[in-house]
């Protein structure tokens, strides 16, 4: 078998299947990485809409809080399919990159804000009373203080999430879009051995997902300490 | 004219009446110390005049002018005028005492980062701390944090300073540190608004005392007055139970 494996290997590898799996990564790394960071400022800007300190309009806060827990309790195929079908009720002519695109955005922001509400609660109330006696204003408050001390509470979870994520980004190949599990099973429909095709993919995904575990790390060490309290 | 006036000033924590018709007056250069058993509504009062906690009714007034504290710039400028030094430090976690001390005369305050830096440093000396301008609070005892917290609302050069139970979460030997802190002040003419169950030390430094129970002020007068001849019961079992400890 392994024999077997080896002789299919310069076929596999050959040009217009890596031209195909570069096309699936990419669009993998851009639904990934957009779709986070978009999500994660919509999710931010929610979390502050539903903090007493930053929002008192009570429509806003019951608005963004029933946002986040109805798209944090869908699975994402059936987010998927629901993006899918409003778009064809709106009579918008979208292309299924852009229907998985909007879709992790949603599932994203859902997330990233009980994140970052989780974050902006875990800093005493007594940090918000000393910035308003001293006429700080609730968004300097917020940059100036709070958030500084969040980062701890809110880059491991959030990392943890992009990574799922990424990997949730494969459900994508549900409705046709090309990332890197939908190129795998076309290949493998081709005739390909499903370890060459899944194995590589499974690489694939790794050297996305490893990168984005270092990065949280680094990110954890240099922004998220306000305890620098020597070794 | 009254340096700081409260009148009739009435609060309550949603159905619960916690301050009930206080009045006072403060001169400049005086200071008043708060009494009385926990829950009376000392601290309360000092987050009422700060606008942590909106009055009900009645009225604070800085020099006549009257605090309106539904009004987002009448409080400001009111806050400008206060400077609060809280029990628990509340300095902020991710700065340095150094920049606990100078982010609100920079930021807010917009003064030359130089100027406030300079000031930072020679309050943080004033206070005992020159060496620790660089520490962050959870590099501090509790007592050098709240020589800290007292060094950044003295940034603020404030009118009228107001300190609660600033001891009161402290180990005993680091008690008279910070109080010695606020000796130091009281010499200066600083006006103050002082909680404090530290009763040796108020009878030392007020000029008057109010006792509190209940959301009241029971009792106001001087120091010799409210400990040694009480005029009313609540303050008598008070003092009793206090000086007996």
């Amino acid at each position: 078998m392994l024999q077997s494996i080896i002789d299919e290997a310069p076929r596999f590898f050959g040009y217009y299947n890596l031209l195909f799996l570069g096309e699936a990564l990419l669009n993998t790394l851009t639904l990934s990485a957009f779709g986070a960071a978009a999500g994660f400022l919509i999710g931010a800007a929610l979390a502050t809409l539903r903090h007493p300190r930053l929002f008192g309009f009570l429509p806003f806060r019951i608005l963004s809080t029933g946002y986040v827990e109805l798209f944090r309790r869908i699975p994402f195929l059936i987010k998927l399919m629901c993006v899918f079908f409003l778009f064809q009720i709106a009579g918008l002519k979208v292309s299924m990159y852009v229907v998985a695109l909007t879709t992790v955005i949603l599932s994203a922001a859902a997330f990233s804000s009980e994140i970052v509400r989780a974050g902006l609660e875990s800093i005493h109330a007594n940090q918000w009373d000393a910035a308003e006696t001293m006429n700080f204003g609730p968004w300097r408050t917020l940059f100036r203080v709070v958030l500084p001390q969040a980062w701890r509470v809110i880059l491991p979870p959030s990392f943890s999430f992009t990574i799922g994520f990424i990997k949730s980004t494969s459900i994508a190949s549900q409705i046709g879009v090309l990332e890197l599990t939908y190129a795998a099973k076309v290949l493998n429909t081709k005739g390909f051995s499903a370890i060459l095709c899944f194995g590589s993919i499974l690489i694939l995904y790794f050297l996305i997902c490893y990168p984005t575990k270092l990065l949280g790390e680094y990110l954890e060490r240099n922004l998220g300490p306000s305890r620098r309290r020597p070794a | 004219m009254a340096h700081l006036a409260v009148d009739q000033l009435s609060a309550r924590y949603g159905s619960q009446p916690v301050l009930a018709d206080v009045n006072f007056s403060v001169e400049k250069g005086e200071i008043v110390c708060l009494i009385g058993p926990s829950g009376s509504g000392k601290s309360t009062l000092l987050r009422v005049l700060v606008g942590l906690l909106k009055p009900e009714k009645g009225a604070v007034s800085i020099d006549g002018e009257k605090i309106d504290y539904a009004s987002k710039s009448a409080l400001r400028r009111a806050r400008d005028r206060f400077a609060i030094v809280f029990q628990q430090y509340n300095l902020f976690q991710n700065m340095t005492a150094l920049r606990n001390v100078t982010i609100t005369p920079e930021i807010v305050r917009k003064r030359p980062l130089s100027e406030v830096a300079a000031q930072g440093r020679a309050l943080l000396a004033k206070v005992g701390l020159a060496d620790k301008v660089d520490a962050y609070p959870d590099m501090l005892s509790g007592g050098q944090q709240q020589r800290v917290a007292i060094a950044r609302a003295l940034a603020l050069n404030p009118e009228i300073l107001l300190l609660d139970e600033v001891t009161s979460a402290l180990d005993p030997e680091l008690v008279t540190e910070v109080l010695d802190s606020i000796r130091a002040l009281a010499k200066e003419g600083m006006t103050m608004l002082i909680v404090s169950h530290e009763m040796a030390f108020v009878r030392e430094i007020a000029t008057t005392v109010l006792f509190m129970a209940d959301g009241r002020i029971v009792e106001s007068g001087p120091p010799d007055q409210i400990f040694d001849r009480p005029q009313t019961e609540r303050a008598r079992d008070f003092t009793a139970k206090i000086l007996r400890h």
